[in-house]
């Protein structure tokens, strides 16, 4: 236990350091690489085998895949570390001095002694660097020397190399769950499609399967790939950081071209999964693959209250340069009136100059105004403060093993001062644990009920707890795939081998990112109906033609749903799910279905008799056209693993109806359907999701039909629009209208029960269209520049004219205790406004669950097409909305009204001559919404609010599509959920569940800001109070900078003595209790409003810190003035009673007092006294000019030393306390409420805590009453919701 | 009030429910410890200052100082003292003439006397004191002007001094012993009291100038090079400041305990002073043994041989005789200050009081007015 607290420590340490000093970008290390001397936009890269001495010499011109990431050599290191310490203001300041001491007219102290801070500060940054340098040395060493199978061209075999010696053009074969050694390109897989998997972890957290797959084209060699074969040329761009895209061509000695994409790439870092081996030519080496180029070190922002801070220090600055002008004046003036100082003095310079010369010694006499080691010290304190929350186990989340992950080390204040949290909706506020409930087919609705009853059960056997479930699934993964014990989150392969070294290497632990597939969302009750419908298909029972063609819509529905994905196919037993060779022929084609079913011309009832539909099940069994119920666990069971949640969804839902992916390789998809059997369905083109187009789409053949169909899944609006093509409209006589307005009918209804809605659409291509469509989109996938467009735009001109087939409703259940969440957020002053990508019905249930919105609340709802309505629809509302607040209705500021606000309107309201208005709208409502929005409208909101109303503002969300507004908030937060790790590795801190927001703000945040602000105040009252007392004693020595302390005392007064009890003070400090935190939301508001460090708090600190100076001097002053006491025993009552006033202010304003705080308060003190008594005792000739032999004792031993720290002391502090007492019973804050009541005994507290709540609650709903009726909005655009208790059912539906 | 805040309530609630699965193979590696310092449960003091808690200590401070400042005070005024300025300033002045011819290297001393007469006879020891005025004996330059090495008898620096002694390091090419500012401005009056019997006589006071330095300055810190034998071979080949009248081996001639750097005027001397009007200790007048004060009420006459040049940055010299109390010598500013911050606090303690009164019950019936 003891060891481990250690490690973390040290862990955390080394992290802080870093940022501490690092203020520029990490440090990468020395790149070994040479410039790319050519200066070309590509590369080009040929088999290191190539005799051709031309592009050999290319080739050595990349860098090698040695990776250095140290900073310094063993010789480098003491100049290479003092040139890079010396480049930070901190120290420049501090040489500064120094330097300033060595002028012999300047210096104030002796020179040894001013050397002291900055040796002091460098040696422990040297000791730090040195350190780091040394892990991060052994870890390269470790690294380098991994060893890989590199093609040698003498010996003609792959053998052993280590890593460091791979080079550019290199073949590398690697087996299965190897690490890729660098960026290589893949050349050739033991699969015989052509395909890999890779796991990439390492790179981004992500721990599902990706797929890769093999040049396409490259003509296939036997049985391996032959180097010696291998004349193709690659040409891609140069190394970059993007880790989703690889642009470039290969082209073979024939001159035939083909195109590069990332799912060729394989990079560095990440594990070979599933596949036997590979081959790969290396692309990247080193320092240049993608891996390395996205190492950056941990993120760095300034926060809140260091801005505030800095501020300040200025005004120290300011400060100090007036005193020290005084200073000088004084001197000179003094000088110029004494008239013969000869004998005195030994000074022969006019007393200007003197002056001058003694502005900088008393610069350096009072170096410590400014604060410099404040800022050492908030890191520390920081970084203490990281560790706790990383240790509250109120964030640890059982069932993922995680807990909390603190990114950004120097923003933990920031949570304390938020003020706007802007939030994601899918996987924040919800699960993100999609599970299909009902589907419309044709215009036809399946509400699937016993689904739905099905999950009101494992909702509660999910309160239970039901992680057993899990655990069968962790053991299947780990079956499949004996991974490496490798750290999940990590972002480097440093990290990982750090970690792998380490004796925490995690033992496998539960898969955390691809259990898509709990019970929950596999197993899915058929509704009896549809099932009934699909029987059909094997059932020797004949249909009408009417139904026979809903029958292929239904049909095709559920291909789409199977195949229209990106899901990998695994299973415990088998590895790889791919489609074996040959294919089987199909039994039937639907086709020759369909044929029969004209033939056959029986009356429609008999297929809806009811004995035949509660016999159907037992009968597809007896007909072994169906391998058997999907839910049989064995052998058959298969893992889906899915890039979205969605997706498995709804993979899960057609193997539900019996039309089962079995398997996915390159070219070719297993499918089962009903009936019919297995099924290999040639795959010609995948048109992955993008979040412009929303939707994606598999060009396939259709393996009954042989036509080449464009299976397409979207979100309704874009589906909607593209299935209405006027064309379509005229083919199909009414059929496909009808279908449309049922299915949009139905999908209003999904997206009023919260559900997400995807539709489901299809094309069926004529072969001449395909050949067209196919050679402009080859040229697009082969070109290098502007790609993306082009592939965009080849997407948009294939899905057009599409048919409807049907829609399927997804629901995403609430996260536990989110609405308890917002709600206390809300309490705090927080704004929550929640952003998100879906239609605006589903938006507003979710807010509506999660009591963002209430029942009483307004709806504003604003989605207009047109700029000139918006501008004055805006401005209108605006207006209205003011009458309303100045009616005085509605409490300040706040109102019950909420904005809700689509992607098209806020494209308007973002533009600039709106915001301002939109801006003014928003402010005045209580909550927004906006939905339908894209991620960069999402960033564009944050950013607009945090700059135009100068605010602190959050960002919390898990996908991709939040990682730009998590950027752009002050605070970022990434919940690592079902989405991958993007938004985690973006984040400042990541949260496993949203529920943790509420602690994370309202406790952590709280504590960490009054704790911080405290400690600044404190530190600059320190260092004021200190300092004057020696700018006191100017007027009383002729301005001559002396000092009346030994000058070893005066430096370590700061770095020692009175060093801990501050930063103890910001660690541990506690104004008010976690408990009562959580309970009493309110007390928030008093870091949002920054009351702990206002403006006006510094000034009156300054202020207490001069009476306390004046104090603490002239009592001493009196009480020797005229007696025989010299310079020392002048200042060691002064000393002690400074000393003394510093510690006991602090307990003043300490709110809690630990065993800790009591230990360094006394040890402090302690330390004080007894150094200086040693120090008089034993220093005889050490410290020149000032000797301190006997002083100190001869002091101590003398009642009025104790008479004059006595009374200092008690007088310099009277007036905070006075202050302190008085405020606190005449009118006391909040925060010493509460505080107060956490002393009370357990049922008066309970009392008090409910009398709070009513209060804050009756006084809440005063400014909440609005008379909606009056209130009733003409104008067009901004409809008044339908139905609040629509909402408010809807609620009922979501929750339950 | 203060009560600690240690109690059922924290405990609770923060234990998270264990989950009833079969834990076979999965370690919670990860699980932070639930410990009272890792979740900041630390047992704690929790001082709120409100009326009612501060009240107790502003009495407490009250009633404790308001009887030591009664004490400092009685005391400071059993003191007594007694202070001449022999400056020399104006023309009735018996220093006048003395003090217009200033020359430091003028052979020929100038003495006038003073008299004055004592009200009280002064019992126990007696201490004599210089003092003098706006003399910035701790001005940052004159300060570093010297070399302790040289003093504590180090025969290295001896010869060749430290440079903070510039301009008073050499002179003529021979180190200054003692070199520096300080040593150079070395007080050189020599008082003499003498007492005036009704009848006219004078009678010398005995004046003992041994202990008049800190035992540490005279025995650990400052020493003569090469012990005390022959101080003469010792200073051989170094000089003598330059205001001085005699070598620092002259200093004494009559006890060679007090001699050299070990004499005791100049050792206290040497420390300087805090503030720039300052008295030094002179000579000590020990009791008589008998029954009679040391210094009977009565004439008296203060011999000086006026050396020190004081005029030319306006400075006073005075002649302290003062008796001393276990709190130092005569200030009665302490007293008065203790007497006055415990009737504010005990002031202050009925003022609070009264808020507690008016604003406490409010406190704590209920926080929230409604």
């Amino acid at each position: 236990m003891q060891s481990s607290v250690g490690h973390e420590w040290l862990e955390i340490l080394s992290l802080g350091l870093g940022v501490m000093y690092s203020l520029e970008r990490p440090v990468q290390g020395q790149s070994s690489c040479p410039k790319d001397r050519l200066g070309r936009k590509r590369r080009t890269v040929v088999s290191s085998l190539t005799e051709d001495e031309e592009l050999t010499e290319i080739l050595k011109s990349y860098c090698s895949n040695k990776v250095t990431t140290t900073k310094y050599s063993f010789l480098s290191f003491i100049p290479k570390n003092l040139f890079e310490q010396l480049h930070r203001f901190a120290n420049i300041y501090f040489i500064f001095l120094a330097a300033l001491n060595f002028v012999p007219v300047v210096n104030a102290f002796q020179p040894e002694i001013s050397i002291i801070p900055i040796l002091l500060v460098l040696a422990v940054t040297a000791v730090k660097d040195l350190w780091e340098d040394y892990r991060k040395h052994k870890s390269d060493k470790f690294i380098n020397g991994l060893v890989c199978e590199i093609y040698s061209r003498k010996r003609q075999m792959y053998v052993d190399q280590r890593w460091q010696d791979v080079h550019v053009g290199d073949f590398v074969r690697l087996s299965c769950n190897e690490i890729i050694p660098a960026d290589m390109l893949l050349l050739y897989s033991s699969d015989p499609h052509g395909v890999c998997y890779i796991e990439t972890a390492n790179l981004d957290g992500e721990t599902n399967l990706k797929q890769r797959q093999v040049v396409r084209d490259l003509p296939r060699q036997g049985s391996e790939l032959t180097p010696e074969n291998f004349h193709s040329r690659i040409e891609c761009e140069n190394p970059n950081n993007d880790l989703s895209r690889f642009r470039g061509f290969m082209e073979y000695p024939s001159k035939a071209r083909v195109g590069l994409h990332n799912n060729n790439l394989l990079l560095r870092s990440c594990t070979i999964r599933n596949t036997e081996t590979v081959i790969g030519i290396v692309v990247y080496a080193g320092h240049e693959t993608k891996a390395m180029k996205n190492n950056n070190g941990p993120r760095y922002k300034r926060s809140k209250l260091e801005r505030r801070l800095n501020v300040d220090v200025l005004w120290s600055v300011v400060l100090l340069v007036i005193m020290c002008l005084t200073a000088a004046i004084g001197h000179g003036l003094w000088l110029r009136n004494l008239k013969d100082n000869s004998f005195l003095i030994p000074d022969t310079t006019s007393p200007a100059l003197s002056g001058f010369y003694l502005f900088w010694t008393m610069i350096i006499v009072l170096q410590v105004l400014i604060p410099i080691s404040l800022y050492v010290s908030i890191e520390i304190v920081k970084l203490c403060q990281i560790f706790f929350i990383q240790n509250d186990v109120d964030f640890y989340n059982e069932y993922m093993d995680s807990r909390i992950q603190c990114r950004a080390l120097n923003i933990t204040e920031d949570l304390g001062q938020i003020q706007y949290v802007f939030s994601d909706k899918t996987g924040t506020l919800t699960e993100n644990k999609m599970v299909f409930r009902r589907c419309t087919i044709a215009g036809v609705e399946y509400p699937h009920e016993e689904n739905a009853r099905r999950l009101e059960v494992y909702k509660e056997d999910e309160a239970l707890g039901c992680s057993h479930t899990l655990k069968s699934r962790a053991s299947a993964k780990s079956l499949s795939c004996k991974s490496l014990s490798c750290n999940r989150s990590s972002v480097s392969l440093h990290t990982l081998t750090g970690h792998s070294e380490g004796e925490e290497s995690p033992s496998p632990t539960l898969p955390q990112h691809s259990a898509f597939s709990s019970p929950m969302e596999k197993d899915i009750v058929p509704d009896p109906f549809l099932v009934q419908k699909l029987n059909c298909l094997s059932s020797p029972l004949f249909l009408l033609r009417d139904a026979s063609m809903e029958l292929t819509y239904i049909v095709d529905f559920f291909m789409a749903l199977a195949i229209c994905n990106t899901v990998v196919v695994s299973s415990p037993n088998q590895p790889r799910h791919v489609v074996p060779e040959v294919s089987r022929t199909p039994l039937k084609s639907l086709e020759d279905i369909k044929m029969l079913f004209q033939r056959f011309g029986l009356p429609r009832f008999s297929t809806l008799s009811p004995p035949h539909t509660t016999e159907s099940p037992r009968s597809f069994t007896q007909h072994g056209s169906w391998k058997g119920p999907p839910s049989e666990p064995g052998a058959d069971e298969l893992i889906y693993e899915a890039e979205s949640p969605d997706e498995a969804a709804l993979v899960h839902a057609a193997r539900a109806y019996r039309c089962t992916l079995q398997g996915r390789s390159l070219e070719r998809l297993l499918v089962e359907l009903p009936g019919m059997g297995s099924l290999a369905v040639r795959l010609l083109h995948i048109l992955p999701f993008d979040s412009t187009r929303k939707r994606m789409s598999v060009v396939v053949r259709h393996p009954l039909t042989n036509q080449v169909v464009v299976y397409t899944k979207g979100a309704d609006s874009v589906i909607m629009d593209l299935a209405e093509s006027p064309k379509g409209a005229e083919q199909s006589d009414g059929r496909q209208g009808h279908i449309r307005e049922q299915t949009q009918k139905h999908l209003d209804n999904y997206a009023r029960e919260g559900l997400r809605t995807l539709c489901i659409a299809k094309k069926v291509q004529t072969s001449t269209e395909y050949e067209i469509w196919l050679k402009r989109h080859a040229f697009a996938e082969t070109s290098i520049e502007n790609r993306e467009e082009l592939l965009l735009e080849s997407a948009q001109r294939l899905e057009t004219n599409l048919t409807l087939l049907g829609a399927t409703g997804i629901e995403d259940r609430l996260q536990e205790e989110v609405p308890e969440t917002i709600e206390a957020l809300q309490r705090a002053g927080v704004k929550v406004w929640v952003l998100t990508g879906d239609k605006q019905e589903t938006a507003i249930n979710i807010a509506c669950a999660c009591k963002l919105l209430r029942t009483t609340d307004q709806l504003l709802t604003s989605s207009s097409s047109c700029l000139v309505s918006l501008q004055e629809a805006c401005k209108a509302l605006l207006l209205e909305l003011r009458a309303e607040v100045e009616r005085g209705e509605a409490a300040e500021g706040t109102s019950g009204f909420t904005l809700v606000v689509d992607g098209r309107t806020l494209d308007f309201a973002l533009q600039e001559d709106l915001k301002g208005d939109f801006l003014e709208l928003s402010r005045r409502c209580r909550a927004v919404v906006c939905c339908r929005s894209t991620p960069l409208q999402k960033s564009h909101v944050v950013q607009l609010v945090r700059d135009q109303l100068r605010v602190m503002t959050l960002a919390i969300g898990d996908g991709a599509n939040d990682v730009s507004m998590i950027q752009v908030a002050d605070v970022g937060i990434g919940i690592s959920g079902q989405e991958g790790m993007q938004a985690v590795m973006s984040s400042d801190f990541a949260i496993s569940r949203f529920k943790h927001l509420r602690k994370l703000l309202l406790v952590h945040g709280h504590w960490c800001y009054t704790r911080l602000a405290n400690m600044i105040l404190y530190f600059f009252y320190k260092n004021v109070m200190y300092v004057n007392l020696l700018f006191w004693y100017q007027f009383f020595c002729g301005f001559s900078g002396s000092v009346m302390t030994n000058s070893w005392v005066l430096i370590f007064f700061n770095l020692l003595f009175t060093s801990a009890p501050p930063l103890l003070y910001g660690i541990l400090d506690k104004d008010v209790s976690a408990d009562t935190l959580i309970k009493l939301p309110e007390l928030y508001k008093s870091g949002q409003n920054s009351k702990a460090y206002l403006p006006s708090t510094f000034w009156l600190t300054m202020l207490d810190a001069l009476y306390q100076s004046l104090v603490c001097f002239f009592i001493p002053y009196f009480a020797y003035a005229g007696s025989d006491a010299d310079m020392l025993s002048f200042g060691s009552p002064i000393n002690a009673s400074a000393l003394l006033i510093i510690l006991l202010h602090q307990v003043i304003e300490s709110r809690t007092l630990t065993w800790l705080h009591v230990l360094v308060l006394v040890g402090s003190a302690l330390f004080y006294f007894s150094f200086t008594l040693v120090f008089s005792v034993v220093c005889v000739t050490c410290s020149p000019p000032t000797n301190p032999l006997g002083v100190d004792k001869l002091q101590m031993s003398q009642p009025l030393f104790y008479g004059v720290c006595a009374l200092t002391t008690v007088l310099a502090l009277l007036p905070r306390f006075l202050f302190h007492a008085l405020r606190n019973s005449i009118s006391p804050s909040d925060t010493l409420k509460a505080a107060l009541m956490d002393q009370l005994n357990p049922d008066n507290y309970c009392r008090r805590m409910q009398h709070w709540n009513q209060t804050q609650a009756q006084s809440k709903a005063r400014g909440l009453i609005i008379n909606v009726e009056d209130l009733d909005i003409k104008i067009p655009d901004f409809i008044l919701p339908k139905e609040l208790k629509e909402c408010r059912a809807a609620t009922g539906s979501v929750l339950s | 009030m203060m009560a600690s805040n240690y109690n059922a309530k924290e405990e609770d609630g923060h234990q998270p429910a264990a989950i009833g699965h079969g834990g076979a193979g999965t370690v919670k590696n990860k699980k932070p410890d639930n410990t009272a310092f890792k979740q900041q449960r630390l047992p704690a003091w929790q001082p709120i200052l409100t009326a009612g808690t501060v009240l107790p200590a502003f009495f407490v401070i009250g009633l404790i100082f308001i009887p030591i400042g009664i004490g400092l005070f009685v005391t400071s005024n059993n003191i007594k003292e007694l202070e001449i300025d022999y400056t020399g300033g104006d023309m009735s002045s018996p220093c006048y003439n003395c003090s217009q011819s200033y020359s430091w290297n003028s052979t020929k001393p100038c003495t006038c006397s003073v008299p004055f007469s004592l009200d009280q006879p002064f019992e126990s020891n007696v201490f004599m004191y210089y003092g003098l005025s706006n003399f910035y004996q701790n001005h940052r330059r004159y300060v570093k002007s010297r070399d302790d090495s040289q003093l504590n008898g180090d025969k290295a620096s001896l010869k060749s001094p430290s440079k903070e002694c510039e301009p008073y390091r050499t002179s003529d090419e021979k180190p200054i012993a003692p070199c520096g500012a300080i040593a150079n401005s070395l007080f050189n009056d020599t008082l003499e009291l003498y007492y005036i019997d009704p009848n006219g006589s004078r009678t010398a006071i005995p004046l003992v100038k041994k202990g008049i330095a800190w035992w540490t300055d005279k025995h650990v810190k400052f020493r003569n090079p090469g012990g005390n034998d022959n101080l003469t071979v010792v200073f051989q080949g170094t000089s003598k400041p330059v205001n001085w009248r005699k070598s620092v081996y002259e200093l004494d001639p009559s006890d060679p305990d007090n001699n050299g750097f070990i004499n005791e005027d100049f050792i206290v001397w040497m420390r300087t002073a805090a503030l720039p009007t300052f008295r030094k200790l002179y000579r000590i007048i020990h009791k008589k043994p008998n029954m009679t004060p040391t210094l009977p009420l009565g004439q008296y006459i203060l011999e000086v041989t006026y050396n020190y040049p004081v005029r030319s940055f306006e400075g006073r010299k005075r002649m302290i005789l003062s008796t001393i109390s276990w709190m130092g010598g005569k200030n009665p500013f302490l007293g008065i200050a203790y007497i006055t911050v415990g009737s504010v606090c005990f002031f202050l303690g009925i003022v609070l009081l009264i808020i507690h009164h008016k604003y406490g019950n409010r406190n704590h019936s209920a926080d929230i007015p409604s």
